[in-house]
C-alpha cells in the first residue's frame, strides 16, 4: 500500500498549503464584515470547472496509486511471471506524447487566439490518441496470440486491466476533446473553446503522466521504488 | 465581544442575479423528476435512502428472529440468514448513512449554507442521483435473482464470497453487488465533485472557510475523503469480478473445492483485504464526519450559544480526515498480517481518539451553562453524544491487538460497531430530518410523535446493544446462524437473545411511526414560518421557505460574521443572522 500513501502524502502536501493561505488561524468570532479584497463574483463558471477537474483528477490518481499498490503486493508472491512487453508499446507512448503536445500547441494556439492553429492542434490530438488507443488494442491481440491471456497469469491480468482503465479513461476524454474539436471545425472561435481546451490540455497531460509511470511499472524499471515503497510497511 | 472589522461595515453591494447563470426546468418532469436542483435531489436521494434503510431494518428484524427463537423461523435457514446479514449490513453502510449524509443532506444543505443558488454542476448532480437509483435497482435486484443475493458477509471477503459455498458465490449474487458497488461508487464521484467544488468556489461574498457553518465542514471533508476512499472499493471491486468472471487469481490462492482442485494460484485474500479496509475505515469518518459537524450545529442552536472552540472543532475535523486514512488494518489483527504492522496501526487508532475527543469536550463545553431547549433535534443531538461516547470507548478496546484478538470474532465487535456507526449516525439524521424539515416543508413535525419515537429508539438502542456487548465478553461468536449448545454460552445467554430480538422489534416498528410523521405533517403540520428555531446560518435567512429554485431571490446573501452568533450581549434578540450587517443597528431599531 506504499504508492497509495505516497499519493495520498503529496495530497495531504497541497492540501496543508492550500489550507494556510485560506486564514484557518482566524478567530471568526472576533471578526465582522466583509474583507476588501473578497473577490466580486466568485462562482464564476471556468474556475469553478477547472476545480473540478482537479478535484477529479485527484480521484483518478487514486485510482491508479492503488491499482499500482495492489500491482506491488501481488507481485511480490511466488506464482508471479512477469510478461514480455509487446514492442508496440513504444510506438504508442510515441502517439500518446505526441497528442499531449499537440494539446499544448492547441492550448497556447486558444491563448492567442489563432482559430487555424488551434483546429490542427484539436485534429491532430485526436488523431493520435486513436492511434494510441487502437495500438493498445494491437498490444492486447498480440499478447492473446501468444498465448499470455488473462487468466494464466496475474501479470497479464494486472496488463489488461491497468491498460484497459487507463485506455478507458483516455476513451472518456476523447468523447469531450472529440466534441470540442468538431465545433473548431464548424468554425467556433478560439475564444469561446478556451475552457474546453484547457480542460482537455489538463486531462491529456495527467492521463500522459499516468502512462509513463503505468509503463516504467510494467517494464520493471520502477522494481526499486515498489522494492522502497514495499518496505515502507514491512 | 470585540469588533474588529476586516473591512468597511454596512451593506456591501451584493451580485445581482444577472452574473449567474442558472438552469431554470420548464415542465413539470424536468422540475421534480429529472431535476437540477440540489434542493429536489436531496430530497430523492433521502427518500430513496431511507426507503433502503426500511428494506435493510427488516432484514435485521429477521436475522434478529433467528437469533433470539432459533428454529421456530424455518425459512430462515443458514443460507438466508448470511443473505441477510451482508444484504443489511452493505445497504446501511453505503447505501443509507453514506448516501444520506452526502447525497440527502450535502445537497440540501451546502448551497444553501454557504449562500449558493445550486451547486456548480447542476447536470452532473442530476446524474449523480440516477446513477444512484440505478445501483440500489442492481442490488435489489439481487434479492430476486437465482441464488438470491450474495451471503459474503458485508466484507466479501475473498475467496469464500466468489466460491459455491457462499450463498450468491458461483450464481448471480456477488456479481451483482459488485457491479451495484461500482456503479455507486461512479454515482457517488458525480455528487462528490459537486459538493466539494461547490464548498470551493461558490460561497457567498463575506463567507471565508473559517465562517462556514461546522455542518458544511464536516460535510465538506466527509465528500473529500469518500472521493479518495471509494476508489479503494472500486480497485477491489473490479478485480474480483475478474477473478469470478474471468477466472483470473488476484485474489485466490490454489483451493480445493468440494474436493476438486480450482485451476486458480497464488492469489492474495489478504490483498482484498487491505483494499477493502482502505476503504472501510475512512467510511466510518466518511459518516461520522457530517455527524460531528450536524451535530455541533444542532447543540448551539438549541443551547443558544456559539460553539466552544470553533477553530479546534475545524482541525479536529481535518486531522480526523488525514489520520483516518492510516488506521485501515487495525480492521485486520486477526488476519495473519505481520504482528509488528499492528502495533503501529493500534498508535495510530488510539491518536485519532485525540481529536475526537476534543470534539466531544467541545460539545460539552458549548452546552455549559447554555440555555438548552430540550426539543425533539437537541434530544437527538445530546442522544448522539452519549452513545458516540460509549461506542467510542469500547473503540479504544478493540484498537489494541491484545484486546481485540480474542474479542474479534465476538457479538462484543457487533455491539461496538453498532454503537458507534449504527445507533449514532442515526440518531444524528433524525435529529437532522426534525431540525430542517420544517425548511423543507415550511411546516414542523409532530412533537408528540417526535418524542415517542426519540424515547423509543434511544432507550431501545440501549435494550439491544448494551447486553450485546456482556454476550461478546461471554464470548458468544458473531456471524453464527445458531449458537447451538455450547459448554461456555450459559443458559440465560439465549434468554437475552430473546429480549434483544423483542426490543429489536419494538425499535423497528416506532420508526414507522417517523415515517407517519414525515408525511402526515407535510399537510397537518404546525406552519414553521421561515426561520423556526432561530438560528443564524444562512439557509434559515431565504426570503421564502421552502427556498424557491435560485435559494435567494434577486440578491444573493452577504455574509458579516460567523455563524453562531447566539446570546449576543447588546443585540435585539438572542442571535444574529450571518447575513446581518451590524448588532448595534437592529438593537437601535428595536428599541427605536
Amino acid at each position: 500500500m506504499g504508492s497509495i500513501l505516497i499519493f495520498l502524502s503529496v495530497l495531504l502536501i497541497i492540501g496543508v498549503w492550500w489550507l494556510s493561505r485560506q486564514g484557518l488561524m482566524a478567530k471568526p468570532w472576533l471578526e465582522q464584515g466583509i474583507a476588501a479584497d473578497w473577490p466580486s463574483t466568485s462562482s464564476a463558471a471556468p474556475a469553478a470547472a477547472k476545480a473540478g477537474l482537479k478535484v477529479f483528477l485527484a480521484v483518478v490518481g487514486s485510482l491508479f496509486a492503488l491499482f499500482i499498490s495492489a500491482y506491488a503486493i501481488r507481485m511480490q508472491l511466488p506464482d508471479w511471471r512477469a510478461l514480455p512487453l509487446p514492442k508496440v508499446l513504444w510506438l504508442n507512448t510515441g502517439m500518446l506524447i505526441l497528442s499531449s503536445l499537440a494539446l499544448h500547441g492547441a492550448w497556447n494556439a486558444a491563448r492567442q487566439g489563432k482559430d487555424d492553429e488551434l483546429k490542427i492542434g484539436l485534429l491532430a490530438a485526436s488523431v493520435t490518441t486513436l492511434a494510441f488507443l487502437s495500438g493498445q488494442l494491437l498490444a492486447w491481440r498480440q499478447l492473446t496470440t501468444e498465448g499470455y491471456v488473462l487468466s494464466s497469469n496475474s501479470a497479464n491480468a494486472f496488463f489488461y486491466v491497468l491498460t484497459g482503465i487507463h485506455g478507458l479513461h483516455l476513451l472518456g476524454g476523447l468523447a469531450v476533446l472529440g466534441r470540442t474539436t468538431a465545433r473548431a471545425w464548424q468554425g467556433v472561435g478560439a475564444e469561446r473553446l478556451r475552457l474546453s481546451v484547457d480542460l482537455c490540455a489538463m486531462y491529456w497531460h495527467f492521463l500522459l503522466l499516468v502512462w509513463l509511470i503505468l509503463l516504467s511499472i510494467l517494464t520493471g524499471w520502477a522494481g526499486n521504488m515498489i522494492d522502497i515503497c514495499r518496505q515502507l510497511l514491512s | 465581544m470585540v469588533d474588529v472589522p476586516l473591512g468597511p461595515i454596512g451593506t456591501a453591494p451584493s451580485p445581482a442575479t444577472e452574473d449567474v447563470e442558472l438552469y431554470h426546468p420548464h415542465s413539470w418532469v424536468t422540475k421534480y423528476v429529472f431535476s437540477q436542483d440540489a434542493k429536489i435531489i436531496a430530497i430523492q436521494y433521502s427518500f430513496v435512502a431511507l426507503t433502503v434503510g426500511l428494506i435493510a431494518l427488516v432484514l435485521s428484524w429477521l436475522m434478529r428472529l433467528q437469533l433470539g427463537f432459533p428454529g421456530v423461523f424455518t425459512f430462515i435457514d443458514a443460507n438466508a440468514y448470511y443473505q441477510f446479514i451482508t444484504m443489511h449490513g452493505m445497504m446501511m453502510v453505503v447505501y443509507v448513512l453514506t448516501a444520506l449524509f452526502l447525497g440527502g443532506f450535502g445537497n440540501y444543505l451546502i448551497p444553501l449554507m454557504v449562500g449558493a443558488r445550486d451547486m456548480v454542476f447542476p447536470y452532473l448532480n442530476m446524474l449523480s442521483f440516477w446513477v444512484y437509483l440505478l445501483a440500489v435497482l442492481i442490488l435489489v435486484a439481487s434479492f430476486f435473482a437465482p441464488g438470491g443475493p450474495t451471503g459474503a458477509g458485508w466484507t466479501l471477503y475473498p475467496p469464500q464470497a466468489i466460491m459455491s459455498g457462499t450463498p450468491g458465490g458461483q450464481d448471480w449474487g456477488i456479481v451483482l453487488m459488485l457491479v451495484s458497488l461500482m456503479v455507486f461508487i461512479i454515482g457517488f464521484t458525480m455528487g462528490g465533485l459537486n459538493y466539494v467544488v461547490t464548498v470551493l468556489q461558490a460561497r457567498a461574498r463575506g463567507m471565508t472557510l473559517m465562517r462556514m457553518p461546522l455542518t458544511v465542514w464536516g460535510i465538506f471533508t466527509a465528500s473529500f475523503m469518500a472521493l479518495l476512499a471509494f476508489p479503494a472499493l472500486f480497485v477491489g471491486a473490479v478485480m474480483m469480478l475478474f477473478d469470478r468472471a474471468l477466472g483470473t487469481s488476484f485474489f485466490m490462492p490454489a483451493i480445493v473445492e468440494m474436493g476438486q482442485t480450482l485451476d486458480r494460484s497464488g492469489g492474495s485474500p489478504l490483498l482484498f483485504q487491505h483494499l477493502f479496509w482502505f476503504f472501510g475505515h475512512p467510511e466510518v469518518y466518511i459518516v461520522a464526519l457530517p455527524a460531528f459537524g450536524i451535530v455541533s450545529d444542532l447543540i448551539s442552536t438549541h443551547a443558544r450559544r456559539n460553539i466552544f472552540g470553533y477553530r479546534m472543532m475545524v482541525w479536529a475535523l481535518l486531522a480526523i480526515g488525514a489520520l483516518s486514512f492510516v488506521v485501515w488494518a487495525h480492521h485486520m489483527y486477526v488476519s495473519g498480517m505481520n504482528p509488528y504492522f499492528g502495533f503501529f496501526f493500534a498508535t495510530t487508532t488510539l491518536i485519532i481518539a485525540i481529536p475526537t475527543a476534543i470534539k466531544v469536550y467541545n460539545w460539552i463545553l458549548t452546552l455549559w451553562r447554555g440555555d438548552i431547549h430540550l426539543n425533539v433535534p437537541m434530544l437527538f443531538a445530546l442522544a448522539f453524544i452519549v452513545t458516540f461516547l460509549n461506542g467510542g470507548l469500547t473503540g479504544l478496546f478493540l484498537g489494541n491487538v491484545v484486546v481485540d484478538v480474542p474479542l474479534s470474532d465476538t457479538m462484543f465487535v457487533v455491539a461496538h460497531f453498532h454503537m458507534v456507526m449504527g445507533v449514532a449516525p442515526i440518531l444524528v439524521i433524525f435529529g437532522a430530518i426534525y431540525h430542517w424539515y420544517p425548511k423543507v416543508t415550511g411546516r414542523m413535525l409532530n412533537d408528540t410523535l417526535g418524542k415517542l419515537h426519540f424515547w423509543v429508539t434511544f432507550l431501545g438502542a440501549y435494550a439491544i446493544f448494551f447486553p450485546m456487548h456482556y454476550l461478546g465478553l461471554m464470548g458468544v461468536p458473531r456471524r453464527y446462524h445458531e449458537i447451538g449448545e455450547m459448554a461456555f454460552v450459559p443458559p440465560s445467554a439465549h434468554t437475552l437473545n430473546a429480549f434483544i430480538t423483542i426490543v429489536a422489534l419494538i425499535v423497528g416498528a416506532v420508526q414507522l411511526v417517523f415515517v407517519f410523521n414525515l408525511f402526515w405533517s407535510l399537510r397537518h403540520g404546525r406552519p414553521s414560518g421561515g426561520n423556526p428555531w432561530r438560528a443564524t446560518t444562512l439557509e434559515w435567512q431565504t426570503p421564502e421557505t421552502p427556498p424557491p429554485h435560485g435559494n435567494w431571490g434577486k440578491e444573493l446573501p452577504v455574509v458579516y460574521r460567523w455563524a453562531y452568533d447566539y446570546s449576543v450581549p447588546g443585540a435585539a434578540e438572542d442571535f444574529l443572522p450571518q447575513n446581518q450587517p451590524n448588532a448595534q443597528a437592529t438593537a437601535g431599531l428595536a428599541h427605536g
